[in-house]
């Protein structure tokens, strides 16, 4: 299944939306002078007279969504996910979330593997942030697969998306040919019995990897990719919590608000049982290469196994 | 303009502002001031200007109107009620719990609202969007918004401002409510907003000042706005806050406070005696 193909999911976000141009009139698509990064430039040369560029003002952009969604358009708006849902989240939660308006936010550049840029442009908080508005979807596709099938479904779901893409070219971990999206319902990609990872985004990879680290110390551990984190598919990681009695969910998101706290509200509520998360533990980012920044804030395949472990053995 | 057809106008203008009086006396809440200084330019908009259906909101070959200074709502409540979207019986549940009219616009539940606004500087924004829409779209409808003198020292309203200059959105249409008032004093001392006309300008619109409160003037800056092509329009409507009613005129105070009964009493004789006058 996995192979040494690898692209980044904003990429596979241009190319899923220029695949749709010809498909939907209805979809027209906003930037804030990021196309070439964000790779709605892919869109533009299909549809120049459907794309719009708004300049660099993030508040704007969104609200000019808002007007052509409420005039019966799909709009696409795209930036860094630090600009779209940090910079403009009012706009976003008052112009689009209150009046449930069918505006896809879609936000590359999300977390740590930003890289060298550092702090100010590594977001976070995007889905902690965007997770809190009511009525609004929250998906974090973990490769090209995933994401093309995002794409698609989130053009035909009427009502407001976040969607959440990364910078940083990831191995795929799908297959093409037999891979099934299905907003809110997350994908068990491995079983296990001594413990869940729940992962979603880049971390999916990681987790795989994790479990087969894990494996060699005979611990089984269950795989969950949980591509949509709101709404959060609650019963998986209820069985998950059941069947397993301890969950380790990793995220390239900080510890507060993303997964991991999604996650730990449903155990709590449904099946309590202990809960490590991985993810960056509430302190900026920094400047370097994508993947050491991933390895240096502990979001690598070794620390999940490591905490993992830990955690289990307190189990035991 | 026909002097039945203004006087008519008056009349209705008349009663807007006792309806968004009575909302806000009834609510015990919201925003009187800025409700009537807005109230002419709603009611030259609806009963004058735009292309509406009451019987049917969402027409889609309508044209639109975004209340970006969406805290004045109670009289937009009151056109719209006037206009036969929904009761006047709703005013008097304005901001009650479970009511439709909401203390800002919601597009969602009220008949007629075409932007959910409340938090400045957004509003404008989403006018953009429809103006953009149905330039898409090869649509005749005009978008229509009105933003307030304070409001417009939100950034956003410069980016959309920037964006509908650069777009050339002809079919978009700004009034600025001028009333030269803010919740913190007049808003040349606040932070000035002057020369908005001239700012407006320098980002590709077509201004026009004029007296927001005269009908004659408001038929000849819209008919002036729909004339001009290739960009944009604002007018800068200047507008006396809490018109016509006494003790709120040009009075800061009244920016977000309801009435008491007696002020409310005091504030529809004042209206009364002006409806009767033009009967």
């Amino acid at each position: 299944m996995a192979n040494s193909i690898k692209k980044a999911t904003r990429e596979s976000y241009g190319e899923a939306l220029a695949a749709l141009a010809d498909e939907n009139p209805d979809i027209v698509v906003l930037d804030a002078d990021l196309s070439k990064s964000t790779k709605t430039e892919l869109f533009q040369k299909k549809a120049p007279e459907r794309f719009f560029d708004c300049g660099i003002a993030e508040g704007n952009m969104i609200g000019i969504a808002a007007g052509l969604a409420a005039a019966g358009k799909i709009p696409f708006a795209s930036s860094f996910a630090m600009f779209a849902a940090g910079r403009a989240f009012e706009q976003i939660r008052n112009s689009v979330g209150y009046p449930h308006l069918n505006v896809k936010i879609c936000a590359t550049h999300a977390g740590i593997s930003v890289g060298e840029d550092g702090a100010t442009h590594q977001c976070c908080e995007d889905i902690g942030l965007m997770r809190t508005i009511p009525g609004m979807v929250v998906i974090s596709p973990a490769d090209d697969v995933e994401t093309r099938e995002a794409v698609k479904a989130i053009a035909a779901y009427d009502g407001p998306v976040y969607l959440r893409l990364g910078r940083l070219a990831v191995e795929r971990i799908n297959d093409p040919d037999t891979y099934r999206f299905e907003m809110g319902k997350g994908i068990q990609l491995r079983d296990g019995h001594d413990l869940t990872i729940i992962a979603t985004g880049l971390m999916v990879a990681k987790a795989l990897a994790a479990a087969d680290l894990l494996q060699e110390k005979g611990i089984s551990a269950r795989v969950i990719n949980m591509h949509t984190i709101k709404p959060l598919d609650q019963q998986l990681v209820a069985k998950a919590a059941q069947e397993t009695g301890l969950i380790v969910t990793a995220e390239e998101h900080s510890i507060i608000g993303g997964l991991g706290e999604a996650v730990c509200s449903a155990v709590c509520e449904l099946c309590p049982v202990p809960v490590v998360r991985v993810g960056v533990n509430d302190v900026f980012g920094s400047s370097g290469p994508a993947e050491k920044m991933l390895d240096l804030y502990g979001l690598s395949a070794e620390h999940i196994a490591q905490q993992a472990q830990l955690a289990w053995s307190r189990k035991k | 303009m026909e002097s039945s057809f203004k006087h008519q106008l008056q009349q209705t203008a008349c009663k807007v502002r006792l309806g968004a009086l009575e909302a806000v006396y009834s609510g015990k809440s919201g925003h009187p001031g800025g409700s009537l200084s807005v109230a002419d330019i709603l009611t030259y908009l609806y009963f004058a200007q735009m292309h509406v259906d009451p019987q049917n909101p969402r027409w889609p070959e309508r044209d639109r109107f975004v209340l970006s200074k969406g805290h004045t709502c109670p009289a937009l409540y009151t056109v719209l009620a006037l206009k036969g979207f929904f009761p006047m019986e709703e005013l008097k549940k304005f901001r009650h719990p479970g009511a439709m009219l909401q203390g800002h616009p919601d597009m969602k539940n009220i008949p007629g609202i075409d932007m959910s606004t409340g938090s400045l500087g957004q509003g404008f924004s989403a006018a953009c969007g429809m103006a953009l829409a149905a330039k898409l779209d090869q649509k005749d409808y005009r978008v229509y918004a009105v933003a307030g003198d304070g409001e417009i020292q939100e950034g956003q309203i410069w980016e959309a401002a920037m964006f509908a200059g650069h777009r050339k959105l002809d079919n978009l249409c700004l009034i600025v409510d001028n009333n030269g008032l803010q919740i913190d004093g007049r808003v040349g001392e606040i932070c000035s907003p002057y020369p908005i006309a001239e700012k407006f300008t320098a980002f590709g619109f077509h201004a026009i000042e004029v007296d927001g409160h005269d009908f004659d003037a408001l038929e000849a800056a819209f008919e002036q706005a729909k004339q001009t092509k290739g960009k944009p329009t604002v007018l800068v409507a200047k507008t006396i806050k809490g018109k016509d009613v006494s003790f709120m005129s040009d009075n800061v105070a009244w920016h977000g406070a309801a009435p008491n009964e007696e002020q409310y009493q005091t504030a529809v004789t004042d209206l009364e005696k002006i409806l009767h006058s033009l009967a």
